[in-house]
């Protein structure tokens, strides 16, 4: 047992070499994604929507379209006014009387081919009234802002979960209070107070949002979905149309990425809504890039105020935190996101006096969504960054300030969690992720003239992370193992794999606990509803640990069974009956050995007289022991566990071109128990790039009306090959979490998180550059360059 | 839309097709021939998704217009599967976990086929330079350099 990692126990699969077992469809391409699949008198689908951000909708003309030969369906808001969402129902399915971001589906046809439906849509007339566009967050909470939502009071959410104010454009306000903010302020020495801007950035699933869907006879619907979510679309779906659950048939095929774009529910009702109104055909739909960047949702924006006071030596005594989430036009997810990001404000460290106030608003942007780690990115820039901003006026090392506020066993978090021995462990990640890349020691005397030489400034930093699953209390997964006649088993779960590696964790779990071969461990690889055993959805890095957790139940539903029928065809008690590679066996006879295959099925004797019968297991797992939080204080249990992580690196800036190289980048998370290395670090590592893209080029920009800049791969730019880090470094600490399979807990979202605080701490010890927003692209940080140089020479004169 | 001949050969097979002028050796190989394993990401030449190699050289197949393709060679991902085995760039893209959703993967691997056949011995950078065109949202790359590189080196 090293420093970081947990005992190593004997283990056949947990922590072991197992390949991912989707490899051979995924790399031969006969893995079947939404897309793929054509159905006998498939229609195609084609999306008119919203030229204006904001836009009362005057009439609309569908005549021609309707006209034209081979469409069959043509719908408008008329059809689509229901209202469909997850935790805060206030978006119908198509814009009804208004719209409110540019992108907004007006109106959808479904024809013979793809080109007759573009042809239609393009026969649409729509008059419309353009609106003043509320296009700032900040003036969005202003007190005499105009209502984007006139009728928040009505909209349908979870009660006493999320709090509205009806009246403003504030669609959720989560409040944490702790201690005496002000008693505590008057502690400090020094106060800090800063303000953070990120504007809004896209998922980029390279599989857009593809839907097919066929309202059948008798309201019998059959979804086909890149979604993340099976259950949460039939939910969501049953509850806006009033259709019983057991009608809706929902299938997830192969999913071309999704992180977090594709949970909840998306374009499902709009498209059956098409397939009903051509009569039951079936319809699909493949949105364009340009409607995945414009129309389906982004993750939102932030502004946020911290002000922090500290004493002389260090220890941070009062925070106070104000985030105003830019939710764009509607808020379904974004009221969840708010409420996370307010658990997780002030970031894994201990400060007595809180207050936060997390605000999702409406403006006339792009509409957000879940996205990989759940508002966590964006408080972690605006933290990170407020750390290393105090560390700097308090004249401490940054590192030496964050271990002496971080979070340790005995302490509680701002919602009063008591943090214990197996909570994890931030400081152990920021050590290691430091080490890793020696990011302490500073630069010599010759490395520094050799960059003042080259006009090449290299600057290292470290920041941490944390993250806990977002997601309602009473969250769920369940899991069948059921045994195939040979003694193989096939494990059913409706957590959906889109690429993260959860079905191999899955078969890893199970091969442990029933002690037999992972090659004879199988695992359903899509989600049929009806078929499928309930998951709550595949979100929050739950699926390991949750799912996992089910799993592990129904192994040990079916070892019972196992024993049971073992017992009998050894004509030994239970108790005394063992397993192992596939077999059944007495503990005290071990050399009489009976094969799986021929109890699965039920045990035959030589008369032919059978018993037992075709063995099942079956487990469930729920979030264990979370509460909803307190409206006035937010004190609560949020967290199921913990995740912490760091980042270290080391850039490179161009004084000549404001570029900036990461020279050498080392991501360490505390994962618990780690179940496959090579998956984890395929997480890690995709994560920080995803991290280096909102970092350095990522952002969704507007014009002063309120429309997208930025619509396609020019204009938004994700990382490319040429964009890795020139040396890419992953470690894990292994502090096993209590009620995690075999001591595992999610990491799939962390790795993403606080990569631009790191950045951008990196490059102000660089450069003497503070940057308070994003990204830190080229051109941004040449222009500040430019400032400085500009305001050096006024001193000097 | 007028339809017009084509004769082209894809993954060794001959076909004769009467295809519209507006569409694209992308909506050919997927709608017409079935060949579903190119993915359209982007549809404008942006994210490598729908790479296959023409005449020996990769190219977004949804910026070739079908008919441009009279008389071509195309190959697909469909012809890396050759005697129910997997192409050595398949194998390692197992072995290297080299790809997480997969939705990209058979344009990478189309990409890195034409550069191996054009440089077998690539050095990293080799591969960075020929593979920027390909994007990949899930893995962060490295893992698709190492076994590209390792089917690079064990070829010599």
């Amino acid at each position: 047992m090293s420093e970081y990692h947990a005992d190593s126990q004997e283990f056949r699969y947990i922590g072991k070499p197992v390949k991912r077992n989707d490899g051979p469809e995924k790399v031969s391409g006969t893995a079947q994604y939404a897309g793929d699949i054509v159905l006998s008198g498939m229609l195609h689908a084609r999306l008119l929507t919203s030229p204006y951000a904001h836009a009362r909708i005057l009439s609309i003309d569908t005549c021609a379209a309707e006209a034209l030969p081979g469409v069959r369906a043509v719908i408008t808001g008329e059809h689509g006014s229901v209202k469909v969402g997850i935790y805060m129902q206030d978006k119908s399915v198509i814009a009804t009387d208004t719209v409110r971001y540019q992108g907004e589906i007006v109106a959808a046809v479904a024809a013979d081919t793809v080109e007759i439906a573009r042809e239609a849509v393009s026969l649409i007339k729509v008059d419309y009234e353009p609106l003043e566009v509320l296009n700032d967050v900040r003036k969005a909470v202003e007190p005499d802002a105009m209502l984007l939502h006139p009728h928040l009071g009505t909209y349908a959410h979870s009660v006493g979960v999320f709090f509205p104010e009806p009246g403003s454009n504030i669609a959720n306000h989560t409040r944490i209070r702790r201690g005496n903010l002000e008693e505590g302020f008057k502690q400090a020495d020094l106060i800090l107070e800063n303000s953070f801007e990120q504007n809004q950035v896209l998922h980029v699933p390279l599989e857009t949002h593809v839907t097919l869907v066929q309202w059948g006879v008798d309201d019998q619907i059959k979804i086909w979905s890149s979604g993340q979510s099976p259950f949460s679309v039939r939910d969501l779906f049953s509850i806006a149309f009033g259709i019983p659950r057991a009608n809706i048939e929902v299938n997830i095929p192969f999913v071309g990425g999704g992180f977090g774009g594709k949970a909840g529910i998306h374009l499902e009702p709009l498209v059956a809504l098409l397939s009903k109104a051509a009569g039951g055909r079936p319809v699909k739909l493949e949105p364009t890039r340009e409607e995945e960047c414009q129309t389906l949702p982004c993750r939102q924006g932030q502004v946020a105020r911290i002000k922090t006071g500290c004493t002389r030596d260090g220890k941070i005594v009062a925070e106070q935190v104000e985030i105003l989430w830019d939710a764009g036009a509607y808020a379904d997810y974004g009221v969840n996101i708010g409420r996370a990001s307010a658990t997780s404000a002030c970031g894994p460290y201990h400060i007595p006096n809180i207050c936060v106030d997390a605000k999702t608003v409406y403006t006339n942007h792009l509409y957000g969504t879940a996205y990989r780690g759940f508002g966590h990115p964006e408080v972690f820039f605006a933290v990170e960054r407020q750390r290393d901003l105090m560390a700097r006026e308090l004249g401490m090392d940054p590192t030496e300030f964050r271990l002496k506020n971080l979070l340790y066993p005995g302490d509680e978090t701002i919602t009063g969690e008591l943090i214990t021995e197996n909570t994890g462990s931030p400081d152990k990640c920021l050590k290691r992720a430091i080490e890793l890349i020696d990011a302490q020691t500073p630069y010599t005397e010759a490395e520094k003239e050799q960059m003042a030489a080259t006009g090449k400034l290299r600057g290292k930093a470290a920041a941490v992370l944390q993250k806990a699953p977002a997601m309602p209390t009473w969250s769920a997964s369940s899991a069948l193992v059921q045994m195939n006649e040979d003694g193989s088993v096939r494990i059913s779960v409706s957590g959906v794999d889109y690429g993260q590696g959860t079905y191999t964790i899955l078969r890893q779990i199970a091969a442990e606990r029933l002690k037999m071969p992972i090659e004879d461990v199988y695992i359903n690889k899509s989600v049929i509803t009806p078929l499928s055993p309930y998951d709550w959805q595949t979100v929050a890095s739950r699926m390991t640990s949750i799912c996992g957790m089910a799993v592990m139940e129904a192994c040990d539903d079916l070892i019972k069974q196992i024993r049971e029928i073992g017992a009998i065809a050894l004509r030994a008690a239970a108790h005394e009956v063992e397993f192992d590679n596939a077999e059944v066996y007495v503990r005290q006879n071990p050399q009489y050995r009976i094969a799986f295959g021929k109890i699965a099925m039920g045990y035959i004797y030589e008369n032919g007289n059978a018993v037992g019968g075709p063995l099942i297991g079956r487990g469930k797992a729920i979030a264990q022991g979370l509460s909803n939080l307190d409206e006035h204080t937010g004190q609560g249990k949020a967290a199921l566990d913990w995740t912490y992580g760091a980042h270290a690196v080391e850039i490179e800036v161009e004084l000549a071109t404001g570029d900036i190289e990461v020279l050498q980048m080392a991501t360490v998370i505390d994962a618990g128990r780690v179940m496959n290395e090579q998956l984890l670090h395929g997480q890690i590592v995709g994560g920080a790039l995803q991290g280096l893209g909102c970092t350095f080029s990522e952002v969704l920009l507007h014009d002063d009306q309120g429309r997208l800049l930025t619509r396609n791969f020019t204009d938004y730019k994700i990382p490319t090959f040429k964009d890795m880090p020139r040396k890419m470094y992953t470690d894990v600490v292994e502090t096993p979490q209590l009620d995690g399979p075999y001591g595992a807990r999610g990491a799939g979202e962390h790795p993403l998180i606080s990569v631009t605080s790191t950045v951008a701490n990196a490059l102000a010890n660089a450069t003497g550059l503070e940057f308070y927003d994003l990204p830190l692209s080229a051109w941004r940080v040449w222009t500040k360059l430019q400032e400085q140089q500009q305001k050096q020479q006024e001193v000097q004169e | 839309m007028t339809t017009k001949s084509l004769h082209l050969t894809v993954n060794g097979e001959v076909y004769d097709a009467f295809v519209s002028e507006n569409a694209t050796l992308l909506t050919f190989l997927r709608d017409v021939l079935g060949l579903t394993g190119t993915k359209e990401g982007c549809g404008a030449g942006e994210c490598g998704a729908c790479t296959v190699i023409l005449n020996g050289l990769p190219v977004n197949s949804c910026m070739v217009l079908a008919l441009e393709c009279e008389g071509a060679e195309v190959r697909t991902i469909e012809s890396e599967y050759q005697n129910g085995e997997l192409s050595n760039l398949q194998q390692a893209f197992i072995e290297y976990n080299a790809f997480q959703c997969g939705f990209c993967t058979p344009g990478m691997i189309m990409s890195a086929r034409a550069l191996l056949e054009a440089n077998p011995h690539p050095s990293r950078d080799d591969i960075r330079e020929a593979m920027e065109g390909n994007l990949c949202r899930c893995t962060g790359y490295d893992s698709i350099i190492a076994a590209i590189e390792s089917v690079g080196v064990s070829a010599s």
